[in-house]
């Protein structure tokens, strides 16, 4: 796979599979390459994971997104070797993270990877600051040294002054800063995420969002990021990936996705996003022609940012590159065209 | 408890196969024995010697078992003398002194002290109120020597309980095939009684404190081990995924990650571990405890109520007091304190030490407030010998008639036809009530179990337990069933019912004996008695479990239906609620068998007795024999029901029916 950004992949994964069962790695092993879910099911076999491939480019917020059941739990626990996988390869830099050791994961997981829990997962006898700077006591930081740092993550995520502080007097919302805060104190450069704002209101989960996407603008970490919630994937992710039963069914941009999904299992999802929100401009643009429009606007701006240009009755504008040059015209027909599909 | 008595309905099928199981039984109960009489009366000659086995085993053990470098009969000792040392220690400071230096042991008012300020520390003014109130109650009653002597065993007994079922449970929970190993060994050691290992302790360890305490650390541990189990396997997936994704090690792992996150589940253990530990030192007192268990039991053999009532009151007082305490420790949030000097960090170690510091200073110049005088001890035990008196004199023909009554129409009848069955079906029967209920693994197990009980030769006094356990069993679950339903509808009735369940099941089980000889001397009706008191907790308990279980939303639909408050009571909520009192039923049935045999002492001639004879004799064979066909009949019953209450779930449609789905 090419990657038309320019950036190397950090994770790949390749034909991955997980089985529930016993005996599941012989029996995949003599049945494989790819057994079809009739055979697995027949064979009493549970395929969490079904020959997934995937990759995960540097400083990339990449979301597998999926129903419950889906596998996506699975498959980032598989990641990091929380879960053993049945078969496949997954490379972290091009190392094979199923060949290492059990002390070299360790120190990978140690020192390379960081992860944010569903539900938290705040140790309960343990303060703010001593809860985010566990991971560092485990690697054996001194107290000093590590207390320091982990007061620097927790203003990080915005709770300072509640460092002495205990989980259960913090709301949910707090209470995953502190997750987040922890996940980054050992300075990871993979970031896993399993579903971190499932569990918040709506509005704690708008909240952060932003965050989320505050922090990645400062840290521009490698993120592989979990959800169930399709309006989340296209609100964070640069790519996301579509999971059902195991299987992945489409892999691409959020405009991807929802101008042209693969199947009829992914337009489900996508039939409730306004195209406005991810149709960026750079794909509904036309040739520059005539007269240079007044206005400018950069080509990866969505249809419902570049709206209010129109307001004021102009027929077309400019679309122009990240060094400022213009690469083609946007007019005011493909725009109400896109925002009357909703 | 047989498979015909199975209340519910089956498919036609089902109920005729029952019948005819059931027709053939009694059939060849009436008229067999002309036919096969040896499967009435197991001949002499087929009868298994395991307790010949068993003492030869235990002499083996004695004299010639060696593991290389040191002998059994050395390690023995040497764990004998690891326990020796400290108990002795914790003796001296509670109750003998050292003599030799001229030291005295810490006062009455020392200690009550210090357990004023452990319940101040653990839950404010209210619950030092009550420890010190206990403790007080104790000293007045002058059994102040008894209860050292007894608290000092437990202050041995409980950390190493403790210690040693964490790190059993710990192992355990590391090692699936541990796990696997340890689970059987645990469920006897639940359903043995604990008499039956008192003997081989006994001989092993001699008469003595350190034999009573190591017989309490193997009553004590297993409850451990399990909770310990159980807390770590609840800890939230999410944790111990958190605990490998920042790479702890295997210690780190545990200390760090799984024991604080189970915390609180473990502390609840602890209790049991104490409440158990308090149980088995009263028990003990028959291989030499000494202390409250021995008053009680010294007060029984000579027949002094009033003493032994005395002696009875000061263990609930005890067990009330350690319970509280134990309790309020379990939830206290033990986060350091902060603050600018010592003595604001310290609070509570500081009014200790200044209390036992001040005690001890006054004890060395007044006398009375080293040893509580004899003069201001009240005696209460002449009260209550002449209350009895007097109760015996008015009541005495109503109650022997009761007592008569029940013996000659319901008990000894239920007795006569048991001990009539012949083993072989019996046998039969139980095989096929577990073949129905289980599979054929349940079948072999249950009429495994059965022949085994047959061919020790203790049939008759099998099937007493078991007519004994039946009855009682019937009792408690007539009386504790309708109390739960009660007290299931009314909240306010509820907690005071719970409160006094709750007490109830703290007290040591010797307690129960004492009311129920003094008003019934010895003898069957009075073990029964005894049992029942024990026993109907459970029946309350899961009783009032299963019903306020019951989905709220049912008895909406019913309300919305029209049924009267007494059909959503008969046609849902019991309905629903049976198989939590099924389970009910079976520890109520747990609960029976264990104080069936403490009732040993009070003349009954059961399997307990057989333990209890071994026990006065020193014949760990026979004592442990018989304390296995008991623990065979709890687990006979115990499987057997347990599969009828997970069939019934899966009937339901409630969690946790699972396998045995019909």
């Amino acid at each position: 796979m090419s990657d038309p950004t320019g950036r190397a992949a950090r994770l790949v994964c390749r034909n991955v599979w997980k089985l529930f069962g016993a005996g599941a790695k012989a029996w995949l092993a003599a049945n494989g390459p790819a057994p079809s879910a009739a055979a697995l099911t027949g064979a009493g076999y549970v395929g969490a994971i079904r020959g997934v491939d995937l990759e995960v480019r540097e400083g990339e917020i990449f979301v597998i997104m999926g129903l419950s059941g889906s596998g996506k739990s699975t498959l980032v626990r598989c990641l990091s070797r929380l879960i053993e996988p049945t078969a496949g390869e997954i490379l972290f830099d091009g190392r094979d993270l199923l060949a290492a050791s059990e002390a070299e994961i360790t120190q990978i997981r140690r020192h390379r990877m960081g992860m944010v829990f569903q539900h938290f997962a705040l140790l309960p006898h343990m303060s703010v600051v001593e809860n985010v700077a566990f991971p560092l006591e485990v690697q054996g930081v001194a107290r000093g040294e590590r207390m320091a740092r982990a007061a620097k993550m927790v203003a990080l995520v915005g709770l300072e002054g509640r460092e002495g502080a205990y989980p259960r007097e913090l709301s949910g919302g707090q209470q995953q800063r502190v997750g987040i805060a922890r996940s980054l104190a050992a300075d990871p450069e993979l970031w896993f995420l399993d579903e971190p704002f499932s569990a918040l209101d709506p509005l704690i989960r708008r909240e952060m969002q932003d965050e989320f996407l505050r922090l990645q603008k400062m840290l521009h970490k490698t993120i592989v990021f979990i959800t169930h919630d399709f309006d989340e994937a296209i609100r964070l992710a640069d790519r996301i990936a579509v999971m059902k039963d195991g299987a992945i069914e489409q892999v691409g941009t959020p405009e991807d996705i929802v101008l042209s999904p693969a199947t009829p299992y992914v337009e489900e999802f996508t039939r409730a996003v306004p195209r406005a929100k991810v149709a960026r401009l750079r794909s509904l643009m036309r040739p520059a022609e005539g007269p240079a429009p007044a206005r400018s606007l950069p080509e990866t701006a969505t249809v419902a940012d570049a709206a209010p240009a129109f307001l004021d009755g102009a027929e077309e504008v400019a679309v122009t590159d990240a060094e400022g040059r213009t690469v083609g015209h946007l007019h005011r027909g493909a725009v109400v065209e896109i925002m009357l599909q909703g | 408890m047989t498979a015909a008595a199975h209340p519910a309905p089956a498919p036609r099928g089902r109920g005729l196969g029952r019948a005819l199981a059931l027709g053939a039984f009694l059939a060849f109960a009436s008229w067999g024995a002309a036919l096969l009489p040896w499967a009435f009366d197991l001949p002499r000659a087929w009868r298994a010697p395991f307790a010949g086995w068993l003492n030869q085993f235990v002499k083996w053990l004695l004299n010639d078992a060696s593991f290389g470098l040191f002998t059994f009969a050395e390690l023995t000792r040497f764990v004998s003398a690891l326990l020796d040392a400290p108990y002795r220690l914790v003796l001296a400071l509670l109750s003998a002194g050292w003599p030799e230096m001229g030291l005295p042991p810490l006062s009455w008012i020392g200690v009550i002290g210090l357990a004023a300020v452990l319940g101040h520390r653990a839950g404010g003014w209210r619950l030092s109120l009550l420890v010190a109130a206990c403790f007080g109650f104790i000293a007045a009653l002058g059994r102040w020597e008894s209860a050292m002597l007894t608290l000092a065993s437990i202050v041995i007994a409980v950390p190493l309980g403790v210690a040693g079922g964490l790190a059993l449970g710990i192992l355990a929970h590391r090692a699936p095939w541990f796990a696997r190993a340890i689970a059987p060994v645990l469920d006897l050691m639940q359903t043995i009684p604990v008499f039956a290992y008192l003997v081989p302790i006994l001989i092993l360890f001699g008469f003595g404190p350190v034999a009573a305490i190591v017989a309490t650390l193997i009553y004590a541990m297993p409850p451990m081990v399990r909770v310990t189990l159980l807390a770590l396997a609840r800890v939230p997936t999410e944790i111990v995924d958190l605990g490998r994704m920042i790479g702890c090690s295997n210690r780190q792992m545990t200390w760090r990650v799984m024991i604080p996150a189970a915390k609180d589940a473990l502390l609840l253990g602890a209790n049991q571990v104490i409440m158990l530990s308090l149980n088995m030192v009263i028990i003990a007192s028959m291989i030499g405890a000494g202390g409250l268990g021995f008053d009680v039991l010294a007060a029984l053999r000579r027949l002094d109520f009033g003493a032994g009532l005395e002696a009875g009151f000061c263990i609930v007082a005890l067990a009330v007091a350690m319970d509280r305490l134990s309790q309020g420790f379990a939830r206290l949030d033990l986060a350091p304190r902060t603050g600018p000097t010592w003595l604001s960090r310290h609070p509570w170690l500081t009014a200790a030490v200044a209390i036992l510091a001040l005690s001890t200073l006054a004890g060395a110049i007044w006398p009375a407030a080293g040893a509580f005088p004899e003069a201001w001890r009240l005696s209460s035990g002449d009260f209550w010998s002449r209350v009895m008196q007097e109760i015996n004199v008015t009541f005495f023909d109503t109650l022997e008639a009761v007592k008569t009554a029940l013996l000659l129409n319901l008990m000894i009848p239920v007795k006569r036809f048991l001990i009539g069955l012949p083993w072989l079906g019996v046998a039969a029967l139980l095989g096929f009530a577990g073949w129905r209920l289980g599979g054929p693994r349940l079948g072999a197990l249950t009429a495994g179990l059965t022949v085994l009980i047959a061919f020790t030769g203790l049939w008759d006094q099998a099937m007493t337990t078991v007519y004994l356990c039946g009855v009682s069993v019937l009792f408690a679950m007539l009386i504790g069933v309708p109390i739960g339903v009660v007290a299931a509808e009314r909240a306010w009735l509820w907690t005071g019912v719970k409160a006094a369940v709750d007490t109830l099941q703290t007290l040591p089980s010797f307690v129960y004996l004492m009311p129920a000889v003094m008003l019934f001397r010895v003898g069957d009706f009075t073990a029964m008695l005894a049992v029942v008191a024990y026993s109907v907790v459970p029946a309350i308990r899961y009783t009032v479990l299963g019903l306020h279980g019951v989905d709220p939303r049912l008895v909406e639909a019913g309300r919305a239906m029209g049924c009267a408050e007494g059909q959503i009571l008969r046609r849902i909520k019991l309905k629903l609620a049976l198989p939590e009192i099924m389970l009910g039923l079976n520890q109520t049935i747990m609960f029976a068998l264990s104080m069936l045999v403490i009732t040993a002492l009070v003349g009954t001639r059961d399997l307990g007795q057989e333990v209890y004879i071994a026990l006065t004799k020193a014949n760990a064979g026979a004592g442990l024999v018989s304390g296995l066909c008991v623990a065979f009949i709890a687990i006979i019953a115990d499987r057997l029901i347990q599969a009828g209450a997970a069939r019934m779930r899966a009937r339901l449609g409630l969690a946790g029916g699972g396998a045995h789905g019909a």
